[in-house]
């Protein structure tokens, strides 16, 4: 799955801040469950029963993507290994998303963060978690109140690049800001 | 190091779920077709489920000359392996499953057996020419048969035999649907390994793991042995950090389908699945308490990453850590009262336990500046863990109340350690030639190997537990 990114100018930006797509509840989300028959579902206890239950039965359940809002526009931040330090240079965007926050207050915005592939998944989700709740808090000294923005963290799932090496690691280090 | 094997004295009393019960006081084959066990002439007639519980009493009744003409040791790698000979079982072709094959196959990974000539035309009721097999260098043998029945089922029996002293070491009969024809393999393995060793095999407990190819992931469990795959969960959304329920009938796992990390818990057998833990922010990493009534999940819905207690439904949710660092990975002890977990409060990754009811962490892992994924052993004695020096990272382990520590990989990008029911093995990922592969390991690192080379990408492996 590739990550569309369009870069936009401020002026673009507003005038579609208006036909944003709708959060995702997880209530909306429901899983696509496989139709397969299952003749192992009732009463898969042990059985005593001729031709009964298997022991090892497994039902497979298919869940698909559920919010490919197309007109998503993410921004990048990037990050130094191991640190969520914003850098200067990021601060601008960081702060024209705030202020678009601080005008709105019905508009909202997801900040998912991001980190390279080296370390554990874990580990790696907490620290994304710490890069998008950066952003978060500098956007809420900016303007924005806390209940536009929810902070939240792919690690080292979404990668943006399959490099192995320091090139691909820097542009997956990053949080991505995308309306709701 | 060296270990010693030596026969118990126990006759086999497998009671598998799907059997008749045995006739009580029953004896060798003849009497009761359907689920024979033979007993040495010393040890008295009893109930066979006291007899499996009075497995440890029974080998005192054994005369010592016995148990020590079947002692082996085992040192280093390529050391002294327990040679058996395992024949084909007769009409296992007709059945589909190459019984033997599999019987074969997870006597060596254990990496305790060494499998010898077992060419022949055997089943469970033929008298071995011991000689011959003496010759063949085996101390032990193994064979049996399929038979389909009436209903559809096959009857799959076996016997296990003393080559060194000529003796026959019982056996049993189980009637299982096709669907579970490799369960009754990985059974007798269990079987022959448990009589052979004196340890519980854990042939026959399943494993899960994610996979990845693509953008399609899938969350499969699977035999120990990495075959008879089936998937729990297909997405096009990453699925991370699978946690086994303490009754194996449950996974709890971290998926993404929503845009973000939402802990759900799923019955295996049918699929009903449940988010218990969706949170503001990011939720994941859940570890199950050893009675099942309680899951240790990481949620940052009070800001940053710290480690919080709930019910499996996701109500009653309390936090344990109260820090302002990343406090994650928590495993619980196998009593339940401690849980270790990673933190970084001290500037890196590091291991810590903590009272499952709160109070001051406790710091455990010194060595290097980046240690995580904590494992623990089913006594409770063995920490296992990821360690990371400069790149690499492998999988070590601690032994808690020595604090010897070792590295047990030869590999260089170790995830995602899992012991196994019976404490003996640790199954982790790692990366070999350009792949994510699956891997077993003796707690001393002696003995590895690979589970699976399909080509796909494998992750995440989660040992199931004793019982399916």
């Amino acid at each position: 799955m590739t990550t569309l990114r369009i870069t936009v100018s401020a002026a673009v930006l507003s005038a579609v801040l208006a036909g944003c797509g709708s959060s995702v509840k997880l209530d909306d989300a429901a899983p696509v469950v496989d139709a397969r028959p299952n003749p192992n579902a009732a009463g898969a206890n042990s059985g005593a029963r001729p031709g009964g239950a298997a022991q090892s039965a497994v039902t497979t359940v298919d869940v698909g993507a559920n919010n490919q809002a197309a007109s998503n526009l993410a921004r990048v931040v990037y990050f130094d290994f191991d640190s969520y330090v914003l850098r200067d240079e990021y601060k601008p965007l960081i702060e024209s998303h705030a202020r678009s926050l601080s005008a709105v207050k019905t508009k909202k915005m997801v900040i998912e963060g991001h980190t390279d592939e080296r370390g554990g998944r874990e580990y790696n989700l907490a620290l994304g978690q710490r890069r998008a709740e950066a952003v978060a808090k500098s956007m809420m000294l900016l303007g924005a109140s806390d209940g536009q923005i929810e902070a939240v963290s792919y690690g080292k799932e979404r990668p943006a690049s399959e490099g192995h090496d320091e090139s691909a690691w820097a542009k997956n280090r990053r949080a991505e800001l995308k309306d709701r | 190091m060296t270990r010693q094997l030596t026969i118990i004295g126990a006759p086999l009393a497998y009671n598998a779920p799907a059997c008749p019960k045995p006739a009580h006081g029953t004896r060798f084959a003849e009497a009761n077709p359907q689920h024979f066990m033979v007993t040495p002439p010393e040890t008295p007639q009893s109930h066979p489920r006291r007899r499996l519980l009075a497995g440890a009493l029974a080998f005192g009744a054994w005369p010592l000359a016995l148990r020590a003409q079947f002692r082996v040791e085992i040192s280093g790698v390529g050391g002294t392996q327990l040679p058996i000979g395992v024949t084909r079982f007769r009409d296992e072709d007709k059945s589909g499953q190459s019984i033997s094959g599999i019987v074969r196959a997870d006597l060596e990974r254990s990496g305790v057996f060494r499998v010898v000539d077992s060419a022949g035309e055997f089943d469970e009721t033929s008298r071995p020419n011991f000689p011959e097999w003496r010759g063949r260098g085996a101390d032990a043998l193994a064979s049996g048969s399929t038979t389909r029945l009436a209903d559809g089922r096959f009857d799959v029996r076996f016997k296990l035999w003393d080559v060194v002293k000529g003796q026959d070491l019982g056996g049993q009969a189980m009637a299982v649907v096709t669907a579970d024809l490799r369960l009754a393999a990985h059974r007798i393995a269990d079987a022959v390994y448990e009589k052979l060793t004196g340890d519980k095999g854990v042939f026959s407990t399943r494993i899960a793991y994610v996979t990845r190819v693509a953008n399609r992931y899938t969350l499969r469990v699977t035999d120990a042995d990495g075959e008879g795959g089936q998937v729990a969960l297909n997405s096009t959304q990453p699925i991370i950090s699978p946690a086994w329920a303490p009754d194996g009938k449950s996974l709890a796992y971290v998926s993404f389908e929503s845009g973000k990390a939402v802990v759900w818990s799923q019955d295996v057998a049918t699929g009903e699945r449940r988010a218990i833990a969706n949170f503001r922010g990011s939720n994941s990493a859940p570890a199950w308490s050893p009675d099942g009534r309680t899951l240790a999940v990481t949620l940052s819905r009070e800001g940053g990453s710290q480690i919080y207690l709930m019910d499996p439904s996701g109500s009653n949710v309390r936090r344990v850590t109260q820090s302002s660092a990343i406090d994650t990975e928590p495993v619980f002890t196998p009593d339940g009262k401690v849980i270790y977990f990673v933190s970084d409060r001290g500037g890196s990754p590091q291991i810590y336990r903590v009272g499952a009811g709160g109070g001051n962490p406790e710091r455990v892992t010194f060595t290097g500046n980046y240690n995580i994924s904590p494992a623990l052993s089913p006594d409770g004695r063995v920490l296992a863990y990821v360690n990371r020096n400069g790149n690499e990272f492998k999988i070590t382990t601690m032994d808690i109340a020595g604090g010897t520590v070792r590295t047990v990989s030869d590999t260089a990008d170790d995830e995602s350690p899992s012991f196994a029911p019976n404490g003996k093995l640790i199954i982790y990922a790692t990366r070999a030639q350009g792949r994510d592969v699956l891997m077993t390991t003796t707690l001393d690192g002696r003995i590895r190997t690979r589970l699976l080379s399909s080509g796909v990408d494998v992750r995440e492996p989660i040992w199931g537990p004793f019982g399916r």
